[in-house]
């Protein structure tokens, strides 16, 4: 009965009460996954469950056991920045920073949501391949995600920075 | 949180069993399930996971579509045959939520969410639904999210699923197993009307289970979409929503027409009575703005959401003349 949890196997909980935002927190003292509304409403809570994005809070986490989880601290190894985040850091893609583990997450999985062909609400034609990352896709796929300080200007830049211009580039060819 | 138990179900058969314990719950993906017994709106005694159940999405032989209840609502919209086959689903899934809940949702779990009523979720408001027999604050309270369909004084909530406004409108089938067998009915017929018991939301029985929903073939489905009016432009519950699939006879007149609304009554609406003023009528926008009014001709609009009544009939027109564009 374990969850893998950025590469280390650890036990689930006994109570099955215990979400997965909590079992990271409280009981892993993994702090960067953020409690914003506990209710499912803002994404700070955002981490990856073998790649795709889910909302920490309102997962139980012992419905996880066998899965492998990764929360912003385990994003990129010993200490160093994912290029997402070094984005962040070029594009200020922040202000008071408390929505951004949760939107740095959730991007990494929305990218690999788009890598994967999956339309959004404003994709115009549903039978195409591939998907172009424009700013209109971008603000749709991360609406999920609140930033309350109105950094989502900057966050938007630094995701399109990362992930949006692969995409353009392989369409041009 | 109040306790419960936890047990994961290997088969359908096996979660039947554990489902019919007293106080006991299928659990999907969560993500409204967990947010109510956080509230205590819901007070489960046992959690039967049933993610580990059939979620495979399979073409049939007669060209029907079977979608297992565990499916994601990311895996459903993304598939390819449902996308070019049933576009109006895939809209409705991607309107509905964000990308992460979309990732956790189930198929079966979304066609047994319950309402987004704001006196439903306060525990110090009086609600018919949560507490039977208690009174309902939202009929006199602030209401602009509320039916103006089918309600009753006992219960003016919505159905706050997209998804089930798609399902409704392609004459959906669900699939169901229980301790007497298995049994199908059509989507439409799953969910209930208000009446006096606003509790009872469906027409299931105690521990019966959502194995999978059925697509019929449904050619004209391949010309079809949903369109979600909505306070802000992305992750939020309708206020109105259409979802429309539509035939055109080479004369230009309405060959055979699909229309179901959200957003506007207790269970998704499918709208019966302007598909039957539509049929055989040309497909102008005159035709599609008499057949939105004689479906709203029965609408009751409470205090503050007078305004569906008219916003339904025009998103109405402007869905089934945005089907008709490209033949014009």
């Amino acid at each position: 009965m374990t969850i893998t949890i950025n590469g280390q196997q650890v036990a689930v909980p006994s109570d099955p009460r215990v979400s997965l935002l909590d079992l990271l927190r409280e009981h892993l003292h993994l702090g960067g996954s953020k409690k914003g509304c506990n209710q499912g409403a803002c994404g700070a809570c955002t981490v990856l469950a073998d790649g795709e994005r889910i909302l920490s809070c309102l997962a139980l986490a012992v419905q996880y056991e066998g899965r492998s989880v990764v929360s912003i601290e385990g994003l990129s190894p010993d200490g160093s920045l994912h290029p997402l985040q070094h984005a962040f850091i070029e594009h200020d893609g922040y202000q008071c920073g408390y929505c951004t583990p949760g939107q740095i997450c959730s991007a990494v999985g929305m990218a690999g949501e788009a890598k994967r062909g999956l339309p959004s609400a404003v994709t115009a034609d549903l039978a195409a391949d591939a998907v172009q990352l424009t700013h209109d896709e971008l603000r749709e796929r991360m609406s999920g995600n609140l930033c309350r300080c109105g950094a989502h200007n900057g966050i938007i830049a630094a995701i399109a920075d990362t992930f949006g211009r692969p995409a353009v580039a392989e369409a041009a060819e | 949180m109040t306790p419960f138990s936890f047990a994961r179900a290997d088969d359908a058969a096996a979660a039947v069993r554990m489902g019919g314990a007293p106080g006991a719950k299928y659990l999907g993906g969560g993500t409204n399930l967990v947010d109510l017994m956080r509230e205590t709106v819901e007070q489960p005694t046992s959690l039967v996971d049933v993610t580990g159940l059939g979620d495979a999405i399979e073409e049939r032989a007669d060209g029907g579509l079977l979608i297992g209840a565990a499916a994601r609502n990311t895996a459903v919209a993304g598939h390819r045959t449902v996308r070019t086959r049933y576009p109006a689903l895939s809209r409705a899934i991607l309107a509905g939520a964000s990308g992460q809940i979309r990732n956790m949702a189930t198929m079966g779990g979304n066609l047994l969410q319950r309402t987004r009523c704001t006196y439903f979720y306060d525990a110090a408001a009086r609600c018919n639904k949560r507490v039977p027999g208690a009174g309902c604050d939202a009929v006199e309270g602030f209401n602009r999210i509320h039916a103006i369909l089918g309600a009753s004084p006992a219960c003016v909530a919505t159905h706050p699923s997209d998804m089930c406004v798609a399902l409704a409108a392609l004459d959906a089938v669900v699939h169901l197993q229980g301790g007497a067998g298995t049994r199908s009915l059509p989507l439409v017929d799953l969910h209930r009307l208000p009446g006096g018991r606003p509790d009872m939301e469906t027409t299931l029985e105690p521990s019966e289970l959502i194995t999978a929903v059925e697509l019929p073939a449904l050619p004209m489905a391949a010309r079809s979409t949903y369109r979600k009016v909505r306070d802000r432009a992305s992750y939020a519950f309708a206020l109105v929503s259409v979802a429309a699939a539509l035939d055109v006879a080479a004369d230009g007149t309405v060959r055979d027409v699909r229309l179901a609304l959200g957003g506007v009554a207790h269970k998704p609406w499918r709208a019966a009575m302007a598909e039957q003023a539509l049929r055989g009528q040309p497909a102008t926008e005159a035709s599609f703005r008499a057949a939105a009014e004689a479906e709203l001709a029965d609408a009751a609009p409470l205090a503050h959401n007078a305004f569906k009544v008219e916003l339904a009939k025009r998103t109405i027109t402007a869905v089934l003349a945005e089907l008709t564009g490209d033949r014009a």
